[in-house]
């Protein structure tokens, strides 16, 4: 115990600053059991949106707040956490996510896939193949993949509890005879084990073979629009499609200027003033491993 | 509530939680999540003290997962004072609640029945629908064989009644979750595993 402090200590200026205590993970209990249980149920009902009360955090929504909550609902203190952007680990999000969570988990964090227990995604599904153990989490826009055939929330419920799709086949069958072929590109619908129709997010459709049969967890965190979904792993997962349009999973027909794979996504980046451009691997890591750079 | 509550059982109340709240719950949901995200598989989930006949995995189930917004139904022999107590201090559910409301159930599989008194989703809301935490004597990765998302082949596990789960599985999207709890060892059973009997 300590003494009870003289008059000659009182205005002494205190130098020790109080210890800030944070929440494991930023969030306080309450509102990570509220995740916690939102996630089991989303893998229970794969590809369904469970419905979450979604909190502010310390970052804007574009920066995959609903992405921010799931993965400080299921960190650990011995996870090593990876964040990417667009399939790049040095974008200014994906760096803050990263220091909010060393700070606030006090997790260990990696930009190589391999050495990732949990990665935290906007936009990309790494190249290098995930393994059992591993949670992707994605940062999700807008996670009703019917929103933008109809607005009515009751009405999209309805829709995926009578698994009435055929609207969404409608619309992709109008790309067909517009342009030839479907022109979604991004976020393109996939059905989850024959059931669920589910937005995978702004990933290129060239990502969406990787979300079937995964050996890791995935799961879905729409922030401003408070839904929590998921795909546990081997879970079939198909994009739709027609018989005499079956999906193709298209890139830029080009190699990566950087380190030649043939077989990676690419971004198209421009090189200087004169309209020079180059196609580079969009997953930094991937291509740096390539390299032999990996640190 | 009785007024002369005995002075050990008083204390119990107030012990068996986690030795550090926010972690020690951290680490459970990882068990969990593994455990629901790949059915059938059997892990270990420690840290809970809770009063008997509660498994120390049924303690740590509530524990991480049950608060004031999910009602708790106890079944049987585990609707005792100094259960309740525990849950209460610990987590601050709400009992006893009537079946058909709970967020968890909790007992033996006999005490549990029937399970259709308890909460399985609308069609519109599959989610809002009761997880049974439920206690058996050992887990085993042998008997009724398992499939579906989670499991890469195939998955076995000594579920109490098949039939019932198989039952409750052709019902997705709704459907009752399951928690097997033995000792400090978790099994998940989701209602998106097909169940066929040995
Ligand atoms: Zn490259």
């Amino acid at each position: 115990m300590s003494e009870p402090k003289g008059p000659a200590e009182r205005g002494k200026i205190v130098t020790e600053p109080e210890p800030i205590s944070y929440n494991f993970a930023y969030l306080d209990e309450e509102t990570k059991r509220m995740i916690r249980r939102a996630l089991l149920k989303a893998l229970a009902i794969p590809g369904y949106q469970v419905p979450f009360a979604s909190r502010e955090m310390p970052m804007p929504y574009g920066w995959g707040t609903g992405g921010v909550q799931v993965t400080a609902a299921c960190l650990v203190p011995e996870d090593v956490l990876k964040v990417i952007d667009q399939g790049a680990d040095d974008t200014t999000n994906a760096v803050s996510i990263r220091a909010f969570f060393a700070r606030t988990a006090g997790v260990r964090t990696t930009t190589r896939t391999a050495e990732a227990t949990i990665i935290q995604t906007r936009h990309r599904v790494p190249e290098t193949p995930l393994r059992e153990g591993q949670i992707l989490v994605f940062q999700v826009p807008i996670p009703e993949p019917l929103r933008f055939l109809e607005p009515r929330e009751t009405e999209t419920r309805r829709m995926h509890a009578l698994q009435d799709y055929g609207l969404m086949h409608v619309k992709l069958y109008e790309d067909i005879a517009r342009h030839g072929e479907i022109a979604t590109s991004y976020a393109y619908p996939v059905k989850v084990e024959g059931r669920y129709v589910m937005d995978p997010s702004p990933i290129p459709k060239f990502d969406n073979p990787k979300l079937s049969m995964c050996p890791a967890i995935q799961l879905f965190g729409a922030g401003r629009e408070a839904r929590i979904y998921a795909l546990p792993p081997w879970t079939r997962v198909e994009s739709l499609d027609f018989e005499d349009h079956p999906f193709t999973p298209s890139k830029a027909d080009q190699a990566c200027a950087l380190c030649g794979a043939a077989d990676s996504y690419l971004d198209e980046v421009i090189t200087d003033d004169a309209g020079g451009r180059m196609f580079v691997c969009s997953d930094t890591d991937h291509c740096a491993g390539r390299r032999g750079e990996a640190s | 509530m009785s007024g002369a509550a005995d002075p050990a059982a008083e204390s119990a109340v107030l012990t068996g939680g986690f030795a550090e709240a926010g972690v020690g719950a951290a680490r459970a949901f990882r068990v969990l999540l593994e455990a629901m995200a790949r059915p059938g598989t059997i892990r270990r989930l420690a840290g809970a003290a809770p009063p008997a006949p509660l498994s120390p995995a049924a303690g740590a189930v509530l524990l991480t997962l049950a608060d004031a917004a999910t009602p708790v139904f106890l079944a049987g022999a585990h609707d005792t004072p100094a259960v309740r107590r525990w849950i209460g201090f610990h987590c601050g559910a709400t009992m006893p609640c009537d079946p058909a409301a709970a967020a968890f159930a909790l007992g033996t599989w006999e005490a549990l029945l029937p399970l259709d008194r308890f909460a399985r989703g609308t069609p519109e809301y599959p989610d809002r629908s009761a997880t049974l935490i439920v206690e058996l004597p050992r887990l085993l990765a042998a008997g009724a064989r398992l499939a579906g998302p989670g499991i890469r082949r195939e998955a076995r596990l000594n579920l109490p009644d098949p039939a019932a789960l198989a039952t409750n599985a052709a019902a997705f999207p709704l459907g009752l979750d399951f928690l097997f709890c033995a000792g400090d060892a978790v099994a998940a059973l989701p209602r998106s595993t097909r169940v066929e009997a040995a």
